[in-house]
């Protein structure tokens, strides 16, 4: 464990490479999540976010670097060893993927069959509770066909829960939801984290959700194919000077053009 | 060290049992939490409410957190058991002793321990019957609304600007013809030697073992390799074919060319069934020769016939009318498996168990039609003296 490079994380992305040469989605990346925080990967479409949350929750296996979750290196354990820390992970994909052929209730309750002793009657109940909590009361008898967009994320979120994970990874949590609903999940999620003590890590390119609720974050650059800030999303908005993420940052949708030679802007 | 200075995951931290017990004190029923209440590590009774004291004076229940360590939902599941206890009691929960957010978790769980009742729908006879039929009904009609579309856009399509495009067409052929031959091949030449030893071993006990010939290519011919391929392509294409296009309408691609104005037809449905319609003749003729080929394999091997031979025999014994039986067969299978496949795929429902139910559905229907309709063909043909 010494050469773990922070103790006090509670998830370090450690020199991590995701690909080979010019196929590299990311490079080098490296950045540290505090316990109880709410931490953005930022970056633009296309820029690897996804995958390296991939790399995080141990579905691609980096061609260089690692992951070290609690102060444990997550790639050097055997499989069983990886399934054991992945167990303190909860994660919501972008599109839910709830089980399609279970009731939204039997997804939630699935986990909970499989890796607790506890008997139907309380799993039943937490399950309940789960439901309850992310606005879902009454839906367990679902199908994940007949649920909208918003109440599958919410769903998913629920499924994602269940285990009470010490880390939440939510890849793009209010992609796709009115400002309302995305407004409510922005809520949900901070009083988990401090009702659940969870530590979060989410992938977005939401703004309004970003400087809503992340304290601390990484920005993902396509170009350069690594870290290019690192700092809350709302420190990243007010101080970088950095062009790429200023204008990220700030929403800013001109082209960048090269100036043509010889014509001067007269401004007044 | 103490546990929690540790940045250990939970499992690793060595847990205490959880347990409560219960502080009678007259009007106030104190209810004292100990040990850690971790869902993934606590046994199924710790977080029973049972009964608690009969306390006829009890007005509030109350909670002693002093000596709670860790905890996550299972205590919040126990900690809601307990308020349904107490408002069964008449009794108020006084949740002061509780951490903070144990009380934030307790307050958004529903009011009803319970489970929710569904209704049962309880479908009488009449109903199901009444189901299944408007159902039969409605997926005939569909059926026969496919047919009719793809007869009434095929000419357009075939002759108009944009309509069937001939990539789509060969690729479905190559899928449907080049890439079945493998298996073609294989099933035909085992049914043409099998049909030949089965045949071999009773003919040669009247010493008309040359008759073996008549045997494999008449069977072969008239229903062994229209029928067989047929099946093979049941299995291979139907299914595929419905599986791609449920597919599709998971994806909601087929919602696409609907908006668009691109008629499913053209661009889905013609192509395949012109492909497998094109290619199942083919198909066919290819399954009869290397039938044929087994069978003479076969009878070579048990009753020492010539080669020969054996084709002479088998060009006497086999006339125009048998192949072309045979061959307008198997374009009406190629027609009908591919209008099953995509018929099955397009009424599929939007998910990835829709998806599979699609494919075996597309399959089995496929089958049963096939062996349907060459039960019609052998009334048939046997009325007409074919």
């Amino acid at each position: 464990m010494d050469d773990s490079p922070d103790h006090r994380s509670k998830l370090v992305a450690q020199g991590l490479t995701i690909g080979y040469g010019h196929g590299a989605v990311q490079r080098d990346l490296s950045f540290a999540v505090k316990p109880g925080s709410i931490f953005a990967i930022m970056g633009a479409s296309g820029g690897g976010k996804s995958t390296v949350l991939k790399a995080l929750i141990g579905l691609l296996q980096p061609s260089a670097g690692t992951v070290w979750v609690n102060g444990q290196d997550y790639w050097a354990g055997s499989e069983q060893h990886r399934a054991e820390l992945g167990r303190q992970f909860g994660v919501l994909f972008q599109s839910g993927a709830l089980w399609s052929s279970m009731s939204v209730a039997e997804n939630v309750a699935l986990p909970l069959r499989m890796f607790t002793q506890l008997d139907d009657a309380s799993i039943d109940a937490l399950v309940r509770l789960k439901l309850a909590l992310v606005d879902l009361h009454g839906a367990g008898a679902l199908m994940p066909a007949e649920l909208s967009g918003g109440m599958r994320k919410r769903a998913g979120l629920a499924r994602a829960l269940s285990l009470d994970p010490d880390l939440l990874f939510l890849d793009e949590p209010s992609a796709g939801l009115d400002p309302v609903a995305a407004a409510h999940l922005d809520n949900l999620i901070l009083e988990l984290r401090d009702d659940l003590n969870a530590t979060v890590v989410m992938v977005s390119h939401e703004l309004p959700s970003l400087f809503a609720i992340c304290d601390d974050g990484v920005f993902l650059d396509a170009e350069t194919k690594t870290a290019i800030a690192h700092g809350s999303p709302k420190w990243l908005r007010d101080n970088c000077t950095n062009p790429t993420v200023h204008r990220f940052m700030n929403r800013d949708g001109s082209r960048l053009r090269d100036e043509p030679k010889g014509v001067q802007h007269v401004t007044s | 060290m103490p546990a929690q200075n540790l940045s250990l995951p939970q499992p690793l931290a060595v847990l205490r049992e959880p347990g409560w017990t219960a502080r009678d004190q007259g009007s106030e029923l104190v209810i004292v939490l100990t040990g850690d209440w971790i869902a993934r590590h606590t046994r199924a009774q710790s977080i029973e409410a049972e009964q608690l004291p009969q306390n006829k004076s009890l007005r509030t229940l109350s909670f002693d957190a002093t000596q709670l360590g860790q905890w996550d939902s299972a205590l919040i599941v126990f900690l809601w058991k307990v308020q349904a206890e107490a408002a069964k009691l008449g009794a108020g929960l006084d949740q002061s002793g509780l951490p903070p957010p144990a009380r934030r978790l307790l307050a958004l769980a529903p009011d009803d321990v319970a489970p929710q009742e569904i209704p049962a729908t309880h479908e009488g006879l009449t109903s199901w019957v009444g189901d299944r039929v408007i159902a039969g009904w409605s997926a005939f009609l569909e059926v026969i609304t496919l047919i009719g579309e793809t007869i009434l856009r095929a000419v357009p399509a075939l002759t108009g600007r944009g309509g069937l495009r001939l990539p789509d067409v060969l690729e479905c052929a190559w899928d449907a013809g080049i890439a079945a031959l493998p298996i073609v091949t294989v099933v035909n030449v085992l049914v043409g030697g099998i049909l030949a030893f089965a045949g071999a071993v009773e003919l040669r006990r009247f010493g008309a073992g040359i008759y073996v010939a008549n045997l494999v290519g008449i069977a072969v011919v008239r229903e062994m390799a229209a029928v067989m391929t047929a099946i093979i392509m049941s299995g291979r294409t139907s299914g595929a074919y419905a599986a791609q296009i449920a597919t599709m309408q998971v994806n909601e691609e087929i919602d696409a060319l609907h908006v668009v104005g691109i008629p499913v037809y053209d661009y889905l449905i013609l192509p395949r069934i012109a492909a497998l319609t094109c290619m199942m003749p083919i198909l066919y003729l290819y399954g009869c020769a290397v039938g044929i080929l087994g069978g003479l394999v076969a009878a070579v091997a048990t009753l020492g016939l010539g080669p020969v031979i054996f084709f002479e025999q088998t060009r006497s014994a086999v006339n125009d009318h048998q192949f072309q039986f045979g061959l307008f067969k198997s374009v009406v299978f190629g027609a009908v498996i591919a209008i099953v496949g995509c018929w099955v795929g397009l009424r599929s429902g939007r998910s990835a168990s829709d998806v599979g139910r699609a494919a075996t559905t597309a399959v089995v229907v496929s089958i049963v039609s096939v062996i349907a309709i060459d039960a019609v063909f052998a009334v048939c043909a046997n009325a007409l003296g074919i």
